[in-house]
C-alpha cells in the first residue's frame, strides 16, 4: 500500500460523506431506495463478517479466530457491551492458539 | 453541546473503546502486511472507516491491485452518503461545523444520533460519539501499529478476531427481531427481511472467495438485496 490510493480513498470517502449534507436540502431520497441502500448495507457488512471470520489469504482462517467470533457474537447476542464482545473474542482466539488450535 | 448525561456518556465510551480495541487489531494487521506506522496513522486519520480500512490493506496484502483495493473500500463506503441525507439536521447550518462534522460519519456516530428523540441529544450523541471515536480509533491504530512491530504476529493476540467481532455485534440490533416495546411500525418484517438478506450476502461472498479476487466478493454481496426485492 504507498500513498497515492490511501489519498484517493480518503478524498473519496469524505465525498461521500459530505454529500448527504450538502445534497440534503434539495434531495430526497424514496422511502423505499432509502430501505434498498440500508439492505445494500447490511449484505456488505455480513459478507465482511463472513469473510474475515473464514478467510485468510484466499484459504480457511483457522479455527481459532471462527471460535473467538462465535463467542464474541454469542456476548453480542445476550447484549453485552462492545468491548466485552470485541475483548473476549479476542482472547478466545488467542487462548486457542496457545493451546495449539490453528 | 449541552444534554449529555451519564447514560449517554457510558454508551458512547464503551463504544470508542471497542473501537481502540479494533483500531489496535487493524494497526497490527496493517504493519504486517508491510504498512509503516505513521502510515498506518495517516490512513486512519484521513479515511476514517474500518471496514474500508481493513478491506483494502487486506486486498493489497493478499496480491490485489491497489485500484481494486480503491473501488472496494469506495463502494464499501458509499453507504455514507445516505446516512448524510439522515443526519444531516445535526450537522448544523454553519459551514466549517458541516464540513468538520461529515468527517465523524461513521456506523456507530449515525446509529447513536437516530436513537435519539430530542434533536439537541441527538446533536449531542453524534459530536460526542464521533469525536470519541476518532481519537480511540487513531490512537488504538498506531498502538496496534507498534504492537504488530514488537510482537511481530497479531494473531497470537487473537487480534485478527476483534474486527469481525466488533462488526457482527454492530450488526446484530438491525438482524434481531425487535423486543415488544419497539415492534411497532414494521420493525418486524424489516429485521426478516435484513436477516435474509445477511445471510444471502455472507454466503454469496463465501461462495465467490475461491473464484474472485480478494475483496470483490465483498462487493458482490450486494446482489443478496435481490432477495428482498421480491
Amino acid at each position: 500500500m504507498t500513498l497515492l490510493p490511501i489519498l484517493v480513498l480518503a478524498l473519496g470517502t469524505y465525498g461521500f460523506r459530505v454529500a448527504g449534507p450538502l445534497l440534503s436540502e434539495r434531495l430526497r431520497l424514496s422511502a423505499r431506495v432509502q430501505d434498498l441502500m440500508s439492505l445494500a448495507t447490511i449484505a456488505m457488512l455480513a459478507a465482511l463478517v463472513a469473510t474475515s471470520t473464514l478467510v485468510a489469504q484466499g484459504g480457511f482462517a483457522g479455527g481459532a479466530r471462527a471460535v473467538g467470533v462465535l463467542v464474541g457474537a454469542v456476548l453480542a447476542w445476550r447484549q453485552a457491551p462492545f468491548i466485552a464482545v470485541v475483548v473476549v473474542a479476542a482472547a478466545t482466539a488467542a487462548g486457542l492458539r496457545l493451546m495449539g488450535v490453528p | 453541546m449541552g444534554k449529555v448525561d451519564r447514560a449517554l456518556l457510558r454508551d458512547v465510551g464503551a463504544v470508542a473503546l471497542a473501537a481502540g480495541v479494533v483500531g489496535v487489531s487493524f494497526g497490527a494487521l496493517a504493519v504486517a502486511a508491510g504498512m509503516p506506522v505513521w502510515m498506518a496513522g495517516l490512513m486512519s486519520v484521513v479515511v476514517f472507516a474500518g471496514g474500508s480500512q481493513f478491506v483494502a490493506v487486506g486486498m493489497v496484502a493478499s496480491g490485489g491491485s491497489p485500484v481494486a483495493a480503491v473501488l472496494a473500500g469506495l463502494l464499501l463506503n458509499a453507504r455514507h452518503l445516505p446516512f448524510g441525507l439522515v443526519v444531516a439536521d445535526v450537522l448544523g447550518r454553519k459551514w466549517p461545523m458541516k464540513l468538520l462534522g461529515a468527517h465523524l460519519m461513521v456506523d456507530e456516530s449515525v446509529a447513536f444520533a437516530l436513537a435519539q428523540r430530542d434533536p439537541e441529544r441527538r446533536r449531542a450523541a453524534y459530536w460526542l460519539c464521533g469525536g470519541l471515536l476518532f481519537v480511540g480509533w487513531n490512537v488504538g491504530v498506531v498502538a496496534g501499529g507498534w504492537i504488530g512491530k514488537t510482537v511481530g504476529n497479531p494473531e497470537s493476540l487473537g487480534l485478527d478476531a476483534a474486527f469481525p467481532a466488533c462488526m457482527l455485534a454492530l450488526l446484530l440490533p438491525s438482524l434481531l427481531p425487535p423486543k415488544k416495546e419497539e415492534a411497532a411500525e414494521g420493525a418486524g418484517p424489516r429485521a426478516t427481511k435484513a436477516r435474509k438478506v445477511a445471510v444471502v450476502g455472507a454466503l454469496i461472498a463465501l461462495a465467490a472467495t475461491p473464484l474472485l479476487p480478494a475483496g470483490l466478493p465483498v462487493l458482490l454481496s450486494i446482489l443478496a438485496v435481490g432477495v428482498a426485492l421480491r
